[in-house]
């Protein structure tokens, strides 16, 4: 019954287009033909006409034709110049019939020439197979159908849309169509009353769409007058000052051609160029006329003589703009149904900006994670031993290559990625235990000739990167259930990878406390930091365990560095990003205290998000105050957010 | 006073005169002044690096003498070199507008004189008006005082804060850089007002002397940056000589006595780290106009660090030892760098230095801090040892850094 | 012999400089390879210098110039740039090149300027840059904005019906002027400044997900969204990856790239960037006969199969024939004959059509927009004609009034307005 209407709203719609169809006689590749040039080389602005032609002409295969021309499947033969569904066979091209799809030969590839219809072409394309997809049994088709409908809402689709609702077997997609049909009734409804009814039905959403489709009911223009039009629908009246800036008021007034243009500073020198005899100009000697005060009074002189339009001045500018009124008129004429929409959009607006919010929290919540995991190993090396390793970076970069080779010679991205973890981990570990026998351990009591000599091993291992794996990035790619995000709805969403740094830095958060807290290498290294004269008293062997400890810290960044490949870029640079940042969560945080590190990375996190919410135009900037607030910031607190006490604290 | 001075510094007559014996040699070789056996860039390479040891000289005494690993010296030696090519550029582009003006039927306001220079030098980051920061380009001497109070006030403001809230140590290697960090990034944006990535450049061009060949230019500041080397060595020997040096030295052994004992220990912190920096400003100054650009990567934390690198490699605790190591770290980096070091064929390797030289670097610089803490001046003195050994005992910073180890065994 | 002999002659007579006859050339030719080598600039500029070599190498196989072998000189400026400046002066001072082909970034140009103009030398840049600037002693092989960004955004606003512009950019000076013309030159077009999204990040920044919320709420109101990106290097990897992680792909929000080549493309994972728009003077993809031939060449020299070519190898490659050209015409390697001589020399692009050298020092090339496939190569959808390349953009008001000629006015810098020329030397 449902499929009977259909087609009799598809023949009603080739119906209209007949009398042009009768006109082209027959098959597709005539009617291609009769358009040769539009098809080979198509424009958004001059397709309209084929696009009638082929909807006109009934004929069984242009739906498929339409597809296959979106997808760059269509190739013109230059040897007859007839169009085929070409696909890339050797060297050669398999034609297939353009009518029947048959197979029609070969042809060599120098004779055949592609079709590449660009982007906007591919849209008016997709808006024309709308009604062949609407029903189509294939889902994937109906959802580009819909799509095409979100991203082109138009007054014919309504009816097509409705139609096809009944027969919807899957309930999503069903509960899309019905959506999208409201909206489109919204718009383009008969009467005032459904179009009202089903604006307010909209008022609880929040998707793009629906905003999308409340904003153009309510889209207005401006306009400037003496009166406020009587029988116009007025958006609103824009007050001088608040709304509107006097000058810009002043430029739609001459636009409107109801005020004489300014004069500028440029059209006063040209004017008194111009009218320049004898070395004076408006009785005023040239020399004199550098300075701004002269200008101004010969140009007056000229304007009196009536040779250029006078100044207008900034009293005359004011009484220009007082005297008329600025404002904005709806394009939809019917006042009822803005009044309503625009009731319904500031509902929408209101819950929009909460979402906003909790997204930007997400999106800060996500920063903060990325900066824990990066400075979590540093927490270990530089909060409970001490020791500075600029070279920590390094680590991270080491582990992010690690995968990366992982994954060159592992091809399947969850098999590498399971290889690459605790192989980035064991790696990074093996670097820092090498790094701590050779050099840090030779420097326990001199810190700030550490920090240089890890800065040495920094600068080493960076290039050494560089010349090994170049200096341009290297793609690291997230497997598949990684990609995609998780969507609340069109304004909260986070990407799958992000939560899975957060997940991990938990996983870290947790491991790293229950190493430190319950197990005896825990034990032995809190004691060893304490006193580590004491601890080798004890029987405890003080250089295993800084080794052990140091490799730990190192590990976790290697481990770090595949997490931060997988979500950003892998560089020789990488780690040098963050060894400044990372540094300042663990001071800010609080020397000696993962809980610290982790409050640290929170504040940063959330910070740096807060600044660019204000400033969204300049993440440099961001990141510069950041940078000032926490160095006030250790003013206040030199010892950090969880600062130790007692005898834990040290000197 | 001087022979005081000498006393206590006996290295002072022997750096002033093999300097002043470089200078006459490149005098004489120079394009302008000589045979012409050096080339006009070689001469600017060398007057850079004069300017770069004078640099060296403070970071020493705020790092070798006074204690503070300052990883922020290099932003003041930018700092400097901004202030001196804001001048510069206005200078020279006001002459250049005021030539193109100078033509036209109608006398230009002095507005539309700076609006043109403003077009000028800002056209090329997207503005055609002057920041506020650009209050004082038009007047050399204020420009010049500009070199002079923005590294001072920023050292003064920014150490007064670390060093009321007593930050030593790592921490405060770790600010300074975390500062550098921050200026340089703010440098970065387009509209910091002194143009962005792009900096300042065409600086080796003095305003109103076009006419003077660039040979005359380079030896010109070639001797100027040797007289302030000059000038800063014997600065820096009277600050760390005498009581005061004493003191400094006291403070980078153990701050916590010397503040017992009853000196104002953030005062002379304060004073080492501010006078050190308005040197740093005053070295960029002379540097970047040799250079020809400056822009914000100079600033850039890794430049600070590299001083450090020179002044370990070359000694610390030794005002020599911090020239030698800018002059020959820099030198040997561009000789490097530039393509002067023959590459060594492996057979299944071939190793070429500009891509190795910075793992070289990198791990010279660790054997250095490992096993020569003197870095290359420790070789001056094992001649001076032996000649006349000494009875004052060493008051290098190595001594001092052991202490803890003293302390803890 | 004599054929070259008549044409120099001819030419002598036609330009009217006579004493450029009287100059000997000393043997061998010398040419300048003045780009990085080591730092973060050698993995682009690398490519370039062997392009350069390369050429060396086929003109000397076809015979040299004016009977003498080219030689190449390079050194390496190690992406430093003051040191572009120290290493410019010994290029022309100790080894004493006749041309120096050389040059990436903005920052590195206007370093070398000044050395360039005051020991009168000839530099050849190579790379897409933002305008407003024209010295007498460099030649732009690269894409001026009138080349490059503007056909860009016609195409976003003819072709796909864009009502929204998203301008990302990488902080520094070449993103920032370009945005800055194509904002006046959007506005120009009936688009609100309000509906123009600009944003500005750090070199190497890779926190996307906030700009990439913030351009999808750009689509709120139903508008047709497209980002025009000038985002450089590595930070694009990030920008793409959270693209797709958003959901957004091609069909959504375009991303039209004026920074991402084949070079470029060979080190990101395409599967993410599919779909998505570059605008370039050159594709590796072009279809002719010319460009197979170069591929080919490169293979060969290269001894790589799987090397790219991408635009700046085209400008070299177009700058290149165009000086050998120039020189024979001229008869001399002296800088000021070989510049007259410039003017009006032709050259066959890669991509079909012709090259003109203007008297603004910058080419006449067409502009091709290319979307991207899953293989790093490009599907060229659109290619105009001939566009000749603009020093002083039309779109901003202190620029528009400004030409340059150095043919016939001798200015780099004209206002046409007060019909004075602004200046001859460059304000770098």
């Amino acid at each position: 019954m449902c499929r009977a209407l259909i087609l009799l709203i598809i023949s009603a719609l080739v119906g209209l287009a007949a009398p042009r169809a009768d006109a082209q006689s027959g098959t597709l590749q005539d009617i291609l033909q009769t358009h040769a040039g539009e098809v080979a080389d198509p424009g958004r602005r001059t397709v309209g006409p084929l696009m009638e032609d082929l909807a006109g002409s009934g004929l069984p295969g242009v739906a498929r034709f339409l597809e296959r021309w979106s997808d760059k499947q269509v190739v013109r033969n230059t040897g007859d110049g007839l169009f085929y569904y070409g696909t890339e066979d050797g060297d050669g091209y398999a034609l297939a019939d353009i009518a029947t799809d048959e197979p029609a030969g070969r042809a060599a590839a120098d004779a055949i020439e592609e079709i590449r219809p660009n982007g906007g072409v591919r849209r008016v394309i997709a808006g024309a197979l709308v009604q062949f997809q609407l029903s189509d049994p294939d889902r994937a088709a109906r959802v580009a159908a819909l799509d095409a409908i979100a991203r082109r809402p138009a007054a014919d689709q309504l009816e097509p849309l409705r139609a096809s609702i009944p027969d919807e077997p899957d309930p999503a997609l069903r509960a899309r169509k019905d959506r999208l049909a409201n909206l489109l009734t919204a718009r383009f409804g008969a009467d005032t009353e459904t179009r009202i009814a089903a604006i307010e039905r909209l008022s609880d959403a929040i998707d793009l769409e629906t905003r999308a489709g409340l904003s153009q009911i309510l889209s207005a223009e401006r306009g400037v007058a003496v009166n406020l039009p009587a029988d116009a629908n007025v958006a609103r009246v824009l007050e001088i000052g608040s709304d509107l800036s006097e000058a810009d008021a002043y430029s739609q007034l001459v636009e409107a051609d109801l005020a004489p243009p300014p004069v500028t500073n440029a059209g006063i020198r040209e004017a008194l160029a111009g009218a320049m005899a004898g070395g004076r100009v408006g009785g005023v000697p040239r020399a004199d006329l550098s300075d701004p005060a002269a200008r101004t009074r010969a140009y007056a002189a000229l304007a009196e003589a009536g040779t250029v339009p006078p100044l207008v001045t900034p009293e005359d500018r004011a009484v220009a703009v007082a005297d008329h009124v600025f404002y904005e008129l709806y394009n939809e004429p019917d006042p009822a149904v803005t009044d309503a929409a625009s009731a319904a959009l500031a509902e929408v607006e209101a819950r929009v900006g909460r979402h906003q919010v909790l997204d930007l929290g997400l999106d800060a919540i996500s920063l903060a994670s990325i900066y824990f995991l990066a400075a979590i190993g540093l927490a270990i090396t530089f909060g409970v031993m001490g020791v500075i390793n600029m070279a920590h970076g390094e680590f991270i970069m080491i582990g992010a290559y690690t995968a990366y080779v992982v994954q060159t010679i592992v091809p399947n991205y969850t098999l590498s990625l399971v290889v690459a973890l605790p192989l980035a981990f064991a790696v990074a570990f093996g670097a820092g235990v090498a790094l701590e026998r050779l050099v840090i351990r030779h420097l326990y009591h001199r810190p700030l000739e550490t920090l240089l000599a890890t800065f040495g091993i920094s600068i080493a291992l960076q290039q050494l990167a560089k010349n090994i794996f170049g200096t341009q990035a290297r793609p690291l790619t997230a497997p598949g259930w990684l990609d995609g995000a998780w969507v609340l709805n069109d304004v909260v969403a986070i990407s799958n990878i992000r939560i899975a740094i957060f997940a991990l830095a938990l996983v870290f958060l947790a491991v790293l406390l229950l190493i430190l807290k319950r197990t005896r290498l825990g034990l032995e290294v809190r004691a060893v930091t304490q006193n580590p004269g004491m601890a080798g008293s004890m029987g405890i062997d003080p250089g295993r365990i800084n080794m052990l400890t140091f490799g730990l810290g190192s590990g976790i960044a290697g481990v770090a560095g595949v997490a931060i490949g997988l979500y950003a870029q892998v560089t020789s640079e990488m780690g040098a990003n963050y060894i400044v940042q990372s540094f300042m969560t663990v001071v800010v945080g609080g020397v000696g205290n993962v809980w610290g590190t982790l409050a640290g990375a929170t504040l940063i996190g959330g910070l740096q998000k807060g600044i660019e919410w204000f400033n969204p135009s300049n993440t440099l900037a961001a990141q510069t105050y950041m940078i000032l607030f926490i160095i006030l910031f250790i003013q206040i607190r030199p010892k950090g957010i969880v600062a130790l006490k007692g005898r834990a604290a040290g000197d | 006073m001087i022979r005081s001075l000498v006393r206590d510094t006996p290295s002072i007559p022997w750096f002033l005169g093999i300097l002043a014996a470089f200078c006459l040699g490149v005098t004489l070789l120079s394009e302008a002044t000589g045979t012409g056996a050096l080339s006009t860039s070689f001469v600017k390479t060398l007057g850079k690096t004069l300017c770069l040891c004078l640099v060296a000289i403070a970071m020493d005494v705020v790092w070798g003498y006074c204690g503070i690993l300052s990883l922020g010296h290099m932003a003041f030696f930018g700092l400097g070199g901004y202030a001196i090519g804001m001048w510069l550029m206005y200078a020279r582009t006001e002459i250049i507008v005021a030539e193109s003006l100078a033509s036209a039927t109608i006398p230009p306001t002095p507005q539309e004189v700076e609006d043109a220079i403003a077009t000028q030098i800002f056209g090329v980051v997207g503005s055609n008006e002057f920041p506020w920061l650009w209050a004082f380009a038009d007047s050399f001497v204020l420009q010049l005082a500009m070199v002079v109070l923005v590294p001072g006030l920023l050292a003064l403001v920014f150490g007064w804060l670390a060093f009321r809230s007593r930050v030593t140590g790592v921490y405060l290697s770790i600010l300074t850089q975390a500062m550098t960090l921050a200026l340089s990034l703010y440098l970065f944006q387009n509209d910091s007002g002194l143009r962005g990535n792009n900096g300042l450049s065409g600086l080796q061009n003095l305003p109103g002397l076009g006419a003077v060949p660039q040979s005359v230019v380079s030896i010109t500041f070639f001797w100027a940056s040797a007289l302030a080397l000059a000038a800063g060595y014997l600065l820096f020997a009277w600050v760390v000589s005498g009581k005061m040096g004493s003191v400094i030295r006291g403070i980078r052994d153990d701050e916590a006595r010397v503040r017992f004992l009853g000196y104002h220990v953030e005062g002379f912190k304060l004073f080492v780290f501010t006078l050190t920096a308005i040197v740093a400003g005053l070295a960029g100054a002379l540097y970047y106009p040799q250079a020809g650009i400056i822009n914000p990567a100079e600033i850039a934390p890794i430049a600070s660090i590299y001083l450090a690198v020179w002044v370990a490699i070359g000694g610390r605790g030794r005002l020599y030892g911090a020239a030698i190591g800018a002059a020959f770290v820099s030198l040997l980096s561009s000789w490097f760098t530039g393509g002067g070091a023959p590459d060594i064929d492996l057979g299944i390797y071939e190793i070429r230095w500009t891509d190795w030289w910075l793992v070289l670097l990198g791990l010279s610089f660790v054997l250095v801090t490992l096993y020569a803490p003197k870095g290359i001046g420790g070789l001056v003195d094992l001649i001076a040892e032996r000649r006349a050994p000494r009875r004052t005992g060493d008051v290098g910073p190595d001594a001092g850094a052991l202490r803890k180890t003293e302390a803890a065994e | 012999m004599t054929t070259r002999l008549t044409l120099t002659a001819a030419v002598a007579l036609i330009a009217g400089a006579a004493p450029a006859l009287a100059q000997e050339t000393a043997c061998p030719i010398k040419v300048g390879v003045l780009h990085s080598l080591s730092g973060t600039m050698a993995i682009s500029e690398t490519t370039l210098k062997d392009t350069v070599l390369m050429l060396v190498e086929q003109q000397n196989e076809a015979g040299g110039l004016l009977g003498c072998d080219i030689e190449a000189v390079v050194v390496d400026p190690a992406s430093d740039w003051p040191l572009f400046a120290e290493k410019a002066r010994e290029l022309l001072t100790v080894h004493e090149v006749d041309v120096i082909f050389g040059n990436w970034t903005s920052v590195s140009r206007k370093s070398v300027l000044p050395v360039i103009e005051e020991l009168n030398g000839l530099l050849f840049y190579p790379v897409q840059y933002e305008g407003e600037e024209s010295s007498k002693n460099v030649f732009y092989t690269g894409a001026a904005p009138n080349q490059q960004a503007i056909p860009a955004v016609d195409y976003y606003l003819e072709e796909l019906g864009i009502e929204k512009f998203a301008l990302l950019g990488t902080d520094y000076v070449y993103p920032r002027t370009t945005n800055n013309i194509l904002e006046q030159y959007l506005k120009d077009n009936g688009i609100a400044e309000e509906d123009i999204f600009v944003n500005y990040t750090p070199f190497g920044h890779s926190d996307w997900s906030t700009i990439v919320a913030d351009v999808q709420e750009l689509a709120a109101d139903g508008s047709l969204v497209g980002v025009v990106s000038t985002i450089n290097g590595d930070a694009n990897v990030g920008f793409y990856k959270e693209l797709a992680a958003s959901g957004i792909d091609a069909a959504d929000i375009p991303v039209v790239a004026f920074s991402v080549g084949e070079e470029e493309l060979s080190g990101f994972d395409t599967a993410n960037l599919e779909g998505h728009l570059a605008a370039w003077n050159y594709f590796m993809s072009a279809d002719t006969p010319e460009n197979a031939e170069f591929i080919a060449t490169w293979h060969e020299f290269i001894g790589d199969e799987s090397r790219v070519t991408n635009d700046p190898m085209e400008a070299h490659y177009i700058g290149f024939n165009m000086w050998a050209n120039a020189v024979e015409a001229a008869g001399t390697t002296d800088v000021d004959a070989v510049r007259d001589a410039m003017y009006g020399q032709e050259f066959p692009n890669l991509t079909g059509g012709t090259a003109v050298m203007n008297a603004n020092h910058h080419l006449s090339k067409p502009v091709l927009i290319g979307e991207i496939r899953a293989d790093g190569q490009f599907d060229i959808i659109s290619q105009t004609e001939e566009v000749p390349g603009d020093a002083w953009t039309d779109y901003l008001p202190d620029s528009a009034v400004l030409v340059s000629d150095w043919q016939e006015l001798g200015c780099g810098m004209y206002n046409t307005e007060t019909e004075t020329c602004v200046q001859i030397e460059s304000n770098y």
